[in-house]
């Protein structure tokens, strides 16, 4: 088992290895460069020869990605060209708003999202079940910028009862910050449960046709336990996985929803970084976001090894 | 308390259909059992046998309904009962124990917590007391580190460790009645004694009542005090054991005995006429060593296989045989190019075959055919038969259109399948009528080699014995070889003309089927022809008691790479070590007939004593005798 998991971590880092130089090659290829852009209209060549060397933007390019790497693995993130400000600073903040939020929609979406799986899968074909699967079927199929609008339309414009706009000034409460922050989470929270939900279901009822659950009916055993002690711990493995991808979703993929509320999180920051052509911005942010998928993947592989006792305990 | 325990009066139970009648399924059965008695219910696939017994747990499987009828478990009605009540009767009550224990068992929770689950959830006993109970009942049935037993995963023991298991699960809340559903249908013959001896124990040590459901009556002869005879839902005669083996009135009675494997006897076999074709050799192994793993050397990381020499006749039969995980698989899945060699060679007509069938010439490939055991799996679901079988003409043959369709009818005549059959799905055939489709598709490719893998062993004995007798057919007709893979001697014994017997990877001995099966005998297979079930009361006491049984009963195989591998389960194994540690050589009794053993000659015949005499009891009791 140890080396399996070892094996999981080697093959996290060569992900992350090959993302890198993806990531670096992708703004390699892309026309111009940070002397370009800093010079902007008053590029002469020499001016253009003389700050690249300064940067050092005339070593072959391998060399500059090995320095990138270098820099990378040490947190130096360099400058972003707009303002010159440091972008360990400009990330840093983001960062913490996009797994502030990100932490309070899982902690909600996750237990319910097994819950209400575990409860359709319980009761197949009843009333439940079949509200459940229609909704999460539906809600899976809407667009997730058509979910917030209709959110913001009830809740703000028609009912007034929340703030459309997610704005944190740094010195409000608690319970204000809540308040500004519910409409995001609500949204999130039902785009990720769906397919959590599906999921969970669909593991738990396939395992329910194993001839193990039949001898734990036949041996008395109630409903309730079946599922939770029988079922659920060899469905574990499919269940964790999708979870893992819903929570990466949720740093890298929530952009739309950003914009919309006009959150200050991470994925906005990237593509605000695209949209000036800030490539060290960009490129770190690419990073960050890749270096989650591949802990959250390493962690789901860990669990579900975890799960199955004939990884866990080799005769 | 009344002394009876379980009544089953006029029961019924259907198939509901959407926009149809219900089918009905079991119809108007009535049977008793009494506290303390065991009771065979007897049939084949399809008789109902299962369903009648999950009837006095209160349960039907999916898609079916109860439709009336009683079951009455000390005077009340299961059927009658609420849900709350049902789960109230089920594992503290009666107990149900399945087939196949491997699929039973859940595989992420250890074997204490299953085995003690129950009775700890009825209030039966403490988690303390039951864990102690468990124990108890561990050593009782004779399993091994019965202290630790509990703290295991299912993976982590063996098919016949489990079935056993699986009694100490039904036992463990102390139930009136217990139901044995085929428990030993998918084991070895060693290990369904040492499994059979150890329910028969501890349903006398219990005083518990049984019932027990299988289609084999040499079983049934072993356990039960009373046999109910189902076909298709209705009883067809019951009364007490001794009367239904000996005096049987009802004809299908009959049928079901003569069905019972005989005891494994070389039988004359038709020969293939065609003499000058016989004696040339189809395939060849030549000192063939394979594995798993990566191959270092000569040797692959895990190796099953080893210094194996085989040859197959044209139009020969040869049955290969042994235990589970003896390589029997792995060595036709050798020959077929599945599995590359990693030392040695096989020949085909004079020409050596490549390892791996990625590098065979389309026409080697077409020369050697892979049946599969499992019919069901090796049909694809979504294709019509016609298309199976059609597609290895196409494939090979490069037969199309009118001459294909014509091609595929021959093909299902030659299986004795109506012609229709092609415009079907597999899911509308019976497990026999699947096998042969999966012949006639292998057929398809005018093999010179058929590979069977265990084709008989899912289908009941009745529909096997079929398969067995169209196989000898095909091969008068078609002059094709066959290599029959078994772990059951008798059926290997019935149509083989030779046998190879397969232990822990190596060739133990070989030869005709009248020089395996008579002495002198590697001791191994005599310990296999021992074990064989025999329809007669009082068999296992019988065979418990040989030395063969003392010794090599209740042992694993292991694979070994020096030494005599059967060494720890061998009564002739010889002190001084040299069984552990030196290979041993080759003798010849009589030409073609191979022992492999370090025991001269005549000390294997001598050793015969006791044998033969059981030989001569299977003589006695011949399926002749057996009958009256």
């Amino acid at each position: 088992m140890k080396t399996m998991v070892l094996q999981r971590f080697g093959i996290g880092l060569i992900t992350l290895l090959v993302v890198s130089v993806l990531v670096f090659a992708g703004t390699e290829i892309l026309p111009g460069d940070v002397a370009e852009i800093v010079l902007g209209q008053s590029a002469t060549p020499e001016n253009l020869a003389k700050l690249r060397s300064e940067l050092g933007l005339d070593k072959p390019a391998y060399i500059r990605y090995f320095e990138w790497l270098g820099d990378m693995i040490t947190f130096d993130l360099g400058i972003s060209k707009a303002g010159g400000a440091s972008i360990g600073d400009l990330i840093g903040g983001r960062l913490y708003n996009t797994f502030f939020m990100g932490g309070i929609v899982a902690v909600i979406a996750v237990p319910l999202s097994i819950f209400l799986g575990l409860l359709a899968a319980m009761y197949p074909g009843s009333w439940i079940d079949r509200v459940v699967t229609f909704a999460t079927l539906g809600l899976i199929s809407v667009p997730e910028f058509f979910i917030a609008t209709v959110c913001v339309l009830v809740l703000s414009v028609q009912l007034h009862w929340l703030p459309a706009v997610a704005y944190m000034s740094g010195d409000e409460s608690f319970l204000q910050l809540m308040r500004a922050l519910l409409l995001p989470i609500l949204t999130l929270v039902i785009v990720i449960s769906a397919q959590m939900i599906r999921m969970t279901r669909a593991g738990i009822l396939n395992v329910l046709h194993s001839p193990y659950i039949e001898m734990a009916i036949l041996k008395g055993v109630p409903r309730k336990r079946i599922i939770l002690r029988h079922a659920l711990f060899n469905a574990i493995g499919p269940i964790v996985n999708v979870i893992a991808l819903n929570l990466a979703y949720l740093v890298s993929g929530v952009v739309i929803i950003e914009t919309i509320f006009a959150y200050p999180g991470l994925a906005k920051l990237m593509v605000d970084g695209v949209q000036t052509r800030d490539l060290p911005l960009v490129q770190a942010c690419a990073m960050i976001f890749c270096g989650t998928y591949v802990v959250l993947i390493l962690t789901a592989d860990i669990a579900s090894i975890l799960s199955n006792p004939r990884l866990r305990q080799p005769k | 308390m009344t002394e009876m325990l379980l009544e089953v009066k006029d029961l019924k139970i259907q198939a509901p259909k959407e926009n149809a009648p219900p089918i009905p399924i079991v119809k108007g059965v009535s049977f008793n059992v009494k506290r303390g008695q065991v009771v065979a219910l007897i049939g084949e696939s399809g008789s109902g046998k299962t369903t009648i017994a999950l009837s006095s747990l209160a349960y039907c499987k999916p898609g079916l309904e109860f439709s009336g009828g009683e079951v009455r478990l000390d005077g009340q009605d299961l059927l009658q009962m609420s849900d709350v009540q049902h789960r109230d009767i089920r594992g503290r009550r009666v107990a149900y124990l399945a087939q196949s224990a491997a699929a039973t068992f859940n595989p992420a929770i250890t074997i204490g917590e299953q085995v003690t689950e129950s009775s700890v959830l009825h209030g039966i006993l403490t988690q303390e007391g039951a864990n102690k109970r468990a124990e108890r009942l561990y050593r009782a049935l004779e399993l091994p580190d019965p202290d630790r037993m509990g703290r295991r995963y299912p993976h982590q023991v063996s098919g016949g460790q489990l079935q056993r298991l699986m009694a100490a699960m039904a036992l463990c809340g102390k139930p009136d009645l217990m139901i044995l559903d085929e428990p030993t249908t998918a084991l070895d013959v060693t290990t369904q004694i040492e499994v059979l001896k150890a329910f028969k124990k501890v349903i006398r040590e219990e005083q518990s009542a049984a019932i027990y459901v299988t289609h084999d009556l040499a079983i049934v002869a072993q356990i039960a005090d009373h046999i109910v005879v189902l076909y298709s839902g209705r009883v067809q005669e019951q009364g007490s054991a001794e009367q239904i083996i000996t005096r049987p009135a009802h004809n299908y009675t009959h049928r079901l005995m003569e069905a019972v494997r005989p005891p494994p006897t070389s039988v004359t076999h038709e020969e293939y006429t065609d003499k000058d074709d016989r004696e040339k050799p189809a395939i060849v192994m030549d000192d063939v060593t394979a594995g798993y793993g990566k191959i270092v050397g000569d040797e692959p990381q895990f190796t099953i296989l080893r210094n194996i020499d085989v040859q197959v006749d044209k139009a020969q039969v040869v049955g290969v045989i042994g235990e589970s995980g003896c390589g029997k698989s792995t060595l036709a899945r050798v020959a077929a190019g599945l599995l590359g060699a990693a030392k040695g060679k096989v020949v085909m007509e004079g020409k050596t075959l490549q390892p791996s069938m990625l590098k065979r010439s389309k026409d080697d490939l077409r020369k050697v055919q892979f049946v599969y055991q499992m019919a069901d799996t090796a049909l694809n679901p979504k294709q019509l038969i016609g298309d199976i079988i059609g597609r290895p003409l196409e494939f090979y043959l490069g037969l199309t259109g009118k001459q294909k369709r014509e091609r595929v009818a021959e093909l299902l005549d030659m299986v004795e399948l109506p012609q229709e059959f092609a415009n079907r799905y597999q899911m509308e055939l019976s497990g026999g009528q699947k096998q042969r489709v999966n012949l006639a598709r292998h057929l398809a490719a005018k093999p010179d080699i058929l590979l069977c893998d265990e084709v008989t062993s899912a289908l009941d004995s009745i529909v096997g014995d079929n398969v067995i007798k169209l196989l000898t057919r095909l091969r008068k007709k078609t002059g094709v070889s066959i290599v029959f893979i078994t772990h059951d001697l008798s059926t290997v014994a019935s149509f083989s003309d030779r046998i190879v017997v397969l232990y822990a990877g190596r060739v133990v001995e070989q030869g005709t089927t009248d020089q395996v099966l008579n002495p002198p005998y590697h001791p191994y297979t005599r310990l296999l022809i021992t074990s064989v079930p025999e329809l007669r009361i009082g068999w296992l006491e019988d065979t418990m008691q040989t030395r063969e049984a003392a010794v090599g009963i209740a042992r694993g195989v292991e694979l070994t790479a020096v030494g005599c591998p059967f060494f720890n389960r061998c009564p002739l194994g010889i002190e001084d070590g040299t069984c552990e540690k030196e290979t041993p050589a080759y003798r010849q009794p009589a030409q073609g007939h191979v022992i492999a053993c370090h025991q001269e000659l005549e000390n294997v015949i001598e050793s015969e004593e006791k044998p033969q005499m059981i030989l001569k009891g299977y003589d006695k009791v011949g399926r002749e005798s057996q009958l009256y």
